[in-house]
């Protein structure tokens, strides 16, 4: 097999412009598949870090119908007491949890006393919370970067649009969920930076002052926020947690609670999965392009070598053999191809992260670009590579296979 | 003890709707260890004859047996594998695979097709490179190489695997008169240091004058045969 493989390399030298050409074509598109891959794989994970690490959490337990009807932050579907202890020991009983955070969310009126408009407020434990959203801190732009009782973190977009600043005193009123409205003065204690996704805009109290404003003499909490220790276990966690506690169930004998991943309540989801339905299709295309140039070579190898096929098939080399050699050509090239995309893939990733590439999106600006390849996916690409080059050279290699000696000795 | 035996063997082409009978129920035998040439003008059948008998074709009809075995029931692959262990084939325009060097080139059926053990693929080609004279170029390529060293090689490689029949298709066509003379005499000595057949198609007269027996062909017709010593017409 190794003599073949000698053979087959030297075939390959013998059209060296040609061999390089080809090589090329595989090497670029490999090196533009691993590089989009890289480079659309970390913008992806940016983004989901941003969306998971600053707001959302992980994954979120809610009363079941609460997601429904999310935009209205109702308080009738908030969990009890009871239920949130129940959701607490669940998370205490899954190791691979590394923090959770309990939260109020309502909707209310903002005042400086001068205008007033609506906002959007979490009721927080600072410490559960900054543990469960470790980039929340990053975000207050002015002001201390915690959560006091007495103070509030507003959005920016808020404080821009009232000219409030930090250290200002303003009001929050809300109706709380028997109908009345009751408000509670409190001071500015920083302006939050607003980020892309649900959420993304509120404003930020400690959970005492949340159920101060909504007159509640028991906890109720809106969701449960929790990250994971490790995210790879995303759906692993989310499906345990939603095994034990669907085994609660309401008088109607419905479950009670309702987990979802960040995937289930971020709109950027979506967006993440068109990132890799768009990686599918570049892959599909670098398919193609391997296929049609290893195909087009190997089909001008099989032409011009019809009198040396005929020779090698009449010194008794058995058809299977001269198969093996027109596929181990495809392969060297393929392969060949494949190590040198690699190579340019990691030089220009390289690169990039010297350059660092900064983006903006939505109202997020100057995120650095971070490409990096993964092992796997260099795998799984050279693996798509060589495979279709192989593929491609399979015709022309059963032409060669099946050709008559005495018609290829006869080809001029 | 006949080596090959041909019996009213006929090929029929097919050219379009045009059917051309390349040969014509020619019969004969070659003994084993024999210097025969067929020769006969271009369309003769000289070439389709040795085709058959190198089992690169099949007749249309007629028996053919080849060291005993009847060749033309012969699969691809087994004509393969006949090929590669009883015969040796010498080409006009010498066939060498450019890639290999001189040394690569003899090595190619032993190494490819028998899977020889090194050494024993070594010491047969160093001592048949030797033989043919081009020891000092067994690492040049064929494009560094005259026809005559080209057909030294040719001749090298076709008997490396000790093959009981060397086929030899206008052998010295392309090669001047001296380079002829020479490979001519390194196949004699061929034949008779290994007892190796050789079956020539040509028209050349001086490879004629050296064989032992002499076939005619005309319009695949055998029409002439001239036995010096072993060989003999059925």
């Amino acid at each position: 097999m190794l003599k073949l493989f000698k053979i087959g390399i030297r075939n390959l030298l013998r059209y060296k412009r040609r061999t390089l050409l080809t090589s090329s074509l595989i090497a670029v598109g490999v090196m533009f598949v691993l590089v989009f891959a890289a480079t659309s794989g970390s913008f992806k994970y940016i983004m989901i870090g941003q969306i998971t690490d600053s707001m959302l959490g992980h994954l979120q337990v809610h009363k079941r119908g609460y997601v429904a009807s999310i935009d209205s932050l109702p308080l009738t579907l908030n969990l009890s007491a009871k239920q949130e202890e129940k959701v607490e020991k669940t998370i205490k009983e899954i190791t691979e949890i590394e923090a959770f955070s309990p939260r109020i969310k309502f909707g209310g009126m903002f005042s400086n006393f001068m205008e007033t408009t609506n906002i959007r407020v979490n009721g927080v434990y600072p410490d559960k919370d900054i543990a469960t959203v470790p980039l929340l801190p990053s975000r207050i732009k002015q002001g201390e970067k915690t959560i006091k009782k007495g103070k509030i973190l507003i959005p920016e977009l808020l404080a821009n649009g009232l000219k409030v600043k930090v250290g200002d005193t303003v009001v929050v009123i809300a109706t709380n969920r028997d109908g009345s409205v009751n408000g509670k003065q409190f001071v500015v204690g920083g302006i939050i930076e607003s980020v892309t996704g649900p959420g993304g805009r509120d404003g930020y109290m400690h959970i005492v002052d949340a159920m101060e404003v909504l007159r509640m003499e028991e906890m109720e909490i809106s969701e449960v926020a929790v990250r994971l220790k490790d995210f790879g276990k995303l759906n692993a966690v989310n499906d345990k947690m939603d095994k034990l506690l669907s085994k609660e169930l309401n008088k109607q004998g419905k479950p009670i609670f309702d987990v979802r991943t960040w995937e289930r309540l971020s709109p950027f989801y979506n967006v993440a999965r068109m990132i890799d339905i768009m990686t599918f299709f570049i892959k599909i295309m670098l398919i193609a392009i391997v296929l049609i140039s290893i195909m087009n070579v190997m089909i001008m190898a099989v032409f011009e070598r019809v009198r040396e096929i005929g020779t090698i098939a009449a010194l008794g080399t058995i058809p299977e053999k001269i198969l093996s050699l027109f596929l181990i050509e495809g392969f060297s090239l393929g392969i060949s191809g494949a190590a040198a995309g690699n190579i340019l893939a990691i030089i220009i990733v390289f690169v990039m992260n010297v350059v660092k590439i900064t983006f903006n999106f939505g109202r997020q600006t100057g995120m650095v670009l971070s490409p990096s390849l993964k092992v796997d996916d260099m795998i799984f690409i050279s693996a798509i590579a060589i495979i279709a080059s192989v593929i491609a050279a399979l015709q022309p290699a059963l032409k060669a296979s099946r050709m008559e000696p005495v018609e290829a000795l006869r080809h001029v | 003890m006949s080596l090959v035996s041909a019996e009213n063997l006929t090929k029929i082409y097919n050219v379009g709707e045009i059917e051309i009978e390349a040969l014509k129920s020619v019969s004969f035998n070659v003994q084993s260890a024999s210097f025969v040439s067929f020769v006969g003008p271009s369309g003769s059948g000289k070439t389709t004859l040795l085709n058959l008998i190198g089992c690169l074709d099949k007749p249309t009809s007629g028996s053919l047996k080849v060291a005993d075995v009847d060749t033309s029931a012969l699969t691809r692959k087994e004509a393969a594998v006949f090929r590669g262990k009883n015969l040796g084939f010498i080409f006009q325009d010498f066939n060498l695979i450019p890639v290999l060097s001189v040394y690569e080139n003899v090595e190619y059926p032993l190494l490819i097709v028998h899977n020889s053990p090194a050494e024993e693929r070594k010491k047969r080609i160093t001592s048949l490179l030797e033989t043919v004279g081009m020891t000092d170029q067994r690492d040049k390529y064929p494009d560094q190489i005259s026809g005559g060293q080209k057909q030294r090689v040719a001749i090298a490689r076709a008997l490396v695997t000790n093959p009981r029949l060397v086929l030899a298709d206008e052998p010295t066509a392309n090669l001047d008169s001296k380079t002829a003379l020479m490979v001519i005499d390194i196949m004699r000595k061929m034949k008779e240091e290994f007892g190796v057949t050789f079956i020539f198609s040509t028209h050349d007269q001086r490879v004629v004058n050296e064989v032992e027996a002499v076939y005619t062909l005309q319009d695949g017709i055998l029409v002439e045969d001239a036995v010096r010593e072993g060989g003999t017409n059925a």
